[in-house]
C-alpha cells in the first residue's frame, strides 16, 4: 500500500511522483552538453538571418535619418514606440512569474521561471533599442542620462520620458541580477558535470565557487526574497511609467487615468502568451514534457484568461468613459478613429480609419482568451500555441491602436493624415524578433533553461519530513523529540 | 581541450620526477574517465587535513545529522546541499541573515541620493521652469526616487549576499574531493573543518560515523 498524500487531497503531482533529483539535473543539463538538435539549428539560422536584417536596417536608418520611417505629421510616434511598448510589456510576465508568483509561494513557477526571466532580459534589450533610435541622433543618447555633457545641460526630471529612462534601465539591471543570482547554483551543477577543462573553467568562473553551503543558502535565499520583493513593485512601476508617457499628455485617447493598471494587465497578458509560445517549442524540441507538464501549461492559460479579461474590461471601460465623459474630442477618437462609425453627426468614411486594427485587437485580446474557460481548449496544445501567437499579435495591435489612432486625426482636421509603414519600419520590427530569437536560442543551448535547484527544492522528497508518514508535527516539536537534551 | 591534443605527452617523465624547466608540464594520457583527468595530483606537496566530508542519503538524514553536530558544539562546520533544505538553518543553529539591513540602508541611500541628484541638477545647478512648476518641485521626482531606491536595494541584495558569503571563492578544500562533485546534483554533505577547536582526527571521525553517513572522507589541503 503506497502512501500518496497529494492524491488523498485530490491534487495532481507537479512532476511525476518518481522524479529523482538526478533526473532533474540530467534532463536539464544534457541540453547544454549534447549536440544541438536539428530543430535548434533551423530556428537559430533563421533568427540569425533576421538579426542580420536588423543590423542592415539599423545601419540604413542611422545613416539616412528617421525619415526612412513612415512617421510624419501628425503620426510622430508610430511603429517604433509601438514596438517599444510591445517588447517591454512582454518582459513583464517574466518578472511576474519569477517574483510575484515566488512571493505567493506558487511552486509550479519553478519549471518556467528561468525561461521567463531570460525572456524578460532579451525583450527589454529589444525594447530599449527603439527609444534609442527614435531620438533621431542616437549618438547623442547619453544626453538622457544624468552625466555631464558638452551643453552643460541636465536632463529634465519632470518629463515622464526621463522617468522611463530610469524605469527601464533599472528594470533591466534588476532583472539581469535576479536572473544571474538564480543561475549561480545551476552553473555550479554544470561546472561539476563538465567533461572538458574549458567547460569547467567557463561555467566555474560564472558559478563563483558556489558549493551549496547552507551558510550560503541562508543569505542566498534572503537575497532572492528581497529581489522578488523589490521586483514586484518595480514591474508595476515600469509599465505604469510607460503608460505615463501617454497619460500625462493632453491628447484624447491617451489622457486617461485607467492607463497604468490597463498597461500592466496587458503587459502580463502578452508576456504570458510569449512564454507559452517559447515553452511549447522548447519542451518539444528538447523533450522536457516531464518537467514542464500539462499542469503548468494549464495554469498559464488560466493566467492568460484572467489577464485577458482584465484587458477586455479596460477596453470596455475606456470606451464607456469616452462616451460618458461627454468630451467630444475623446468620443471622436473612439467613434471615428477606432470604430469608424459612419452614420450620424460627425460620421466619417471607413477609408481613413483604423477600424481593422481595432477589431483585430478585440478579436485577439478579448475573444481568443475567453476560449480558455473550456478545459478541452485549455489543455489542447495546438490551440494554446495558436492562441498564444494570436494574443501577441493582438497586443501589438493594442499599442498600435493606442498610438496611431489617437494621433492620426487630432484636434486640427487640416493636419489629419494616415500612417503607413515603410520597408524599414517592417524590417526593424522583424529584425528585433530575430535578435530576440538569436539570444534566446543561445540561452537555451548554453545555460540551464530550467531552474534545476529550484525544481529539486519543490520535489516531495526535498522536504526533510518526507518518508516519515504521520510526522506532520511542527519542526520545533520534531527537533525537541529527536535531539538529546542539552 | 585543443591544447591537450597539440602538446605531446612527455613520455620519459616518471611520476615524482622533478619538473623540467621548459614549457608547461604535459600529463600522461589518462585511462580514467575524461572528467577525472582534470584533477592534477602529480605534485609532491606537503598536505594537512582540511576537513571531514560525510555524505548522506537524503535531505532528511542530513538534517537530523546536522542537529547532532550542532549539539556537539562545533563552529567551523557546514552542510552542503543541492538546494536549500527547509529547516536547516534551525538544525544548524544559525540565526537570521543580516542581508535585510544591508538592503535597507542601500535603499535609503538610493532614495535620498536620487532626490539630491535631481534637486541639485534641476533646482540648483541649472534651474529651468517647466510646466509652471518650481524647478525643484518634489512630486515629479517621486518616480525616479522610487527607481533609484529599487536599484540600490537590488545591488545591496546581490553584492551584499556575495560579500556575506565571501564569494567568489574558487579554491575551497571541498573541491579536492571527487565525491563532492555530486553535491550540485543529488548528494548531501556535512563538512567539519580542521580549523574547528573541537576537531580531532579520530574523535570527529567517530562522531560522524555515529551519524550513519553513506561515506566519510578526510579531505586534505596543501600546506601553503
Amino acid at each position: 500500500m503506497s502512501h500518496d498524500p497529494i492524491a488523498e487531497i485530490g491534487e495532481t503531482h507537479l512532476l511525476p511522483p518518481d522524479t529523482t533529483f538526478h533526473h532533474v539535473t540530467e534532463s536539464v543539463s544534457r541540453v547544454t552538453e549534447n549536440k544541438a538538435p536539428r530543430g535548434w539549428w533551423i530556428l537559430f539560422l533563421l533568427s540569425l538571418a533576421l538579426a542580420g536584417c536588423l543590423l542592415a536596417s539599423l545601419t540604413y536608418l542611422v545613416t539616412a535619418g528617421v525619415g526612412a520611417w513612415g512617421n510624419n505629421n501628425p503620426v510622430m510616434w508610430a511603429w517604433d514606440i509601438t514596438n517599444f511598448v510591445w517588447w517591454i510589456g512582454i518582459g513583464h510576465a517574466g518578472t511576474l512569474i519569477s517574483a510575484i508568483l515566488f512571493l505567493f509561494r506558487q511552486k509550479w513557477r519553478t519549471s518556467i521561471n528561468r525561461f521567463a526571466e531570460a525572456m524578460t532580459i532579451f525583450a527589454v534589450m529589444c525594447a530599449g533599442l527603439f527609444p534609442g533610435i527614435h531620438t533621431g541622433r542616437p549618438w547623442f543618447d547619453y544626453y538622457m542620462f544624468p552625466i555631464p555633457n558638452q551643453m552643460a545641460l541636465w536632463p529634465n526630471f519632470k518629463s515622464p520620458l526621463m522617468w522611463d529612462v530610469f524605469a527601464v534601465s533599472t528594470y533591466f539591471t534588476i532583472s539581469l541580477l535576479f536572473w544571474y543570482v538564480g543561475l549561480i547554483p545551476d552553473l555550479a551543477t554544470l561546472r561539476d558535470r563538465s567533461k572538458t577543462a574549458k567547460r569547467r573553467a567557463i561555467y566555474g568562473a560564472f558559478a563563483l565557487g558556489w558549493r551549496g553551503s547552507n551558510r550560503h543558502w541562508r543569505n542566498y535565499e534572503r537575497a532572492y526574497l528581497i529581489l522578488a520583493a523589490i521586483s514586484t513593485p518595480l514591474v508595476l512601476s515600469v509599465h505604469s511609467v510607460v503608460s505615463f508617457d501617454f497619460a500625462t499628455s493632453v491628447l484624447p485617447g491617451w489622457h486617461t487615468t485607467i492607463f497604468p493598471p490597463y498597461f500592466v494587465a496587458g503587459a502580463v497578458f502578452s508576456g504570458f502568451a510569449l512564454v507559452m509560445t517559447l515553452l511549447l517549442i522548447a519542451r518539444t524540441v528538447f523533450q522536457m514534457q516531464d518537467i514542464v507538464t500539462m499542469k503548468h501549461l494549464e495554469l498559464m492559460n488560466k493566467f492568460m484568461l484572467a489577464t485577458g479579461s482584465l484587458v477586455g474590461y479596460a477596453y470596455a471601460m475606456e470606451f464607456f468613459i469616452a462616451w460618458y465623459s461627454g468630451n467630444p474630442y475623446e468620443w471622436h477618437v473612439f467613434r471615428s478613429n477606432r470604430l469608424a462609425i459612419t452614420v450620424g453627426e460627425g460620421g466619417v468614411s471607413m477609408a481613413g480609419s483604423y477600424w481593422w486594427a481595432y477589431w483585430a485587437m478585440i478579436f485577439c485580446n478579448v475573444l481568443v482568451p475567453q476560449t480558455f474557460w473550456f478545459k478541452k481548449l485549455r489543455t489542447s496544445i495546438p490551440w494554446m500555441f495558436a492562441a498564444s501567437i494570436l494574443i501577441n499579435i493582438g497586443m501589438w495591435f493594442e499599442r498600435f491602436v493606442i498610438i496611431a489612432t489617437s494621433l492620426h486625426r487630432d484636434f486640427l482636421p487640416s493636419s489629419w493624415g494616415y500612417f503607413s509603414p515603410t520597408i524599414i519600419d517592417i524590417t526593424l520590427y522583424i529584425g528585433t524578433i530575430g535578435l530576440f530569437g538569436t539570444l534566446f536560442l543561445l540561452f537555451i543551448r548554453w545555460l540551464p533553461m530550467i531552474a534545476i535547484a529550484e525544481v529539486k527544492g519543490v520535489l516531495p522528497h526535498a522536504d526533510p519530513h518526507h518518508g516519515t508518514p504521520g510526522d506532520h508535527a511542527p519542526l520545533d516539536a520534531y527537533v525537541a523529540a529527536e535531539s538529546p537534551a542539552e | 581541450m585543443a591544447s591537450d591534443q597539440t602538446k605531446k605527452p612527455d613520455e620519459g617523465a616518471e611520476p615524482g620526477s622533478p619538473r623540467p624547466d621548459y614549457g608547461p608540464v604535459a600529463l600522461p594520457p589518462s585511462k580514467r574517465e575524461p572528467s577525472e583527468a582534470l584533477h592534477v595530483e602529480e605534485w609532491e606537496v606537503e598536505k594537512r587535513p582540511a576537513l571531514y566530508l560525510a555524505e548522506f542519503e537524503s535531505a532528511r538524514d542530513v538534517l537530523h545529522a546536522a542537529e547532532k553536530v550542532r549539539d556537539e558544539g562545533f563552529e567551523h562546520w557546514d552542510v552542503h546541499t543541492p538546494f536549500p533544505v527547509h529547516g536547516m538553518d534551525k538544525a544548524m543553529g544559525l540565526g537570521q541573515s543580516h542581508l535585510g539591513w544591508i538592503c535597507f540602508f542601500m535603499g535609503l541611500i538610493g532614495c535620498v541620493g536620487g532626490y539630491v541628484m535631481m534637486y541639485w541638477m534641476n533646482g540648483v545647478d541649472y534651474p529651468i521652469i517647466i510646466g509652471g512648476k518650481p524647478p525643484e518641485s518634489i512630486p515629479s521626482m517621486i518616480p525616479i526616487m522610487f527607481e533609484c531606491t529599487i536599484l540600490l536595494t537590488g545591488f545591496g541584495a546581490v553584492f551584499g549576499m556575495l560579500g556575506l558569503n565571501k564569494l567568489p571563492r574558487h579554491h575551497h578544500p571541498v573541491f579536492y574531493s571527487r565525491r563532492f562533485e555530486r553535491c550540485s546534483d543529488d548528494a548531501f554533505f556535512i563538512t567539519i573543518e580542521a580549523a574547528d577547536p573541537k576537531f580531532e582526527l579520530e574523535e570527529t571521525k567517530k562522531l560522524l560515523k555515529s551519524l550513519q553517513p553513506k561515506h566519510i572522507e578526510l579531505v586534505e589541503e596543501e600546506v601553503p
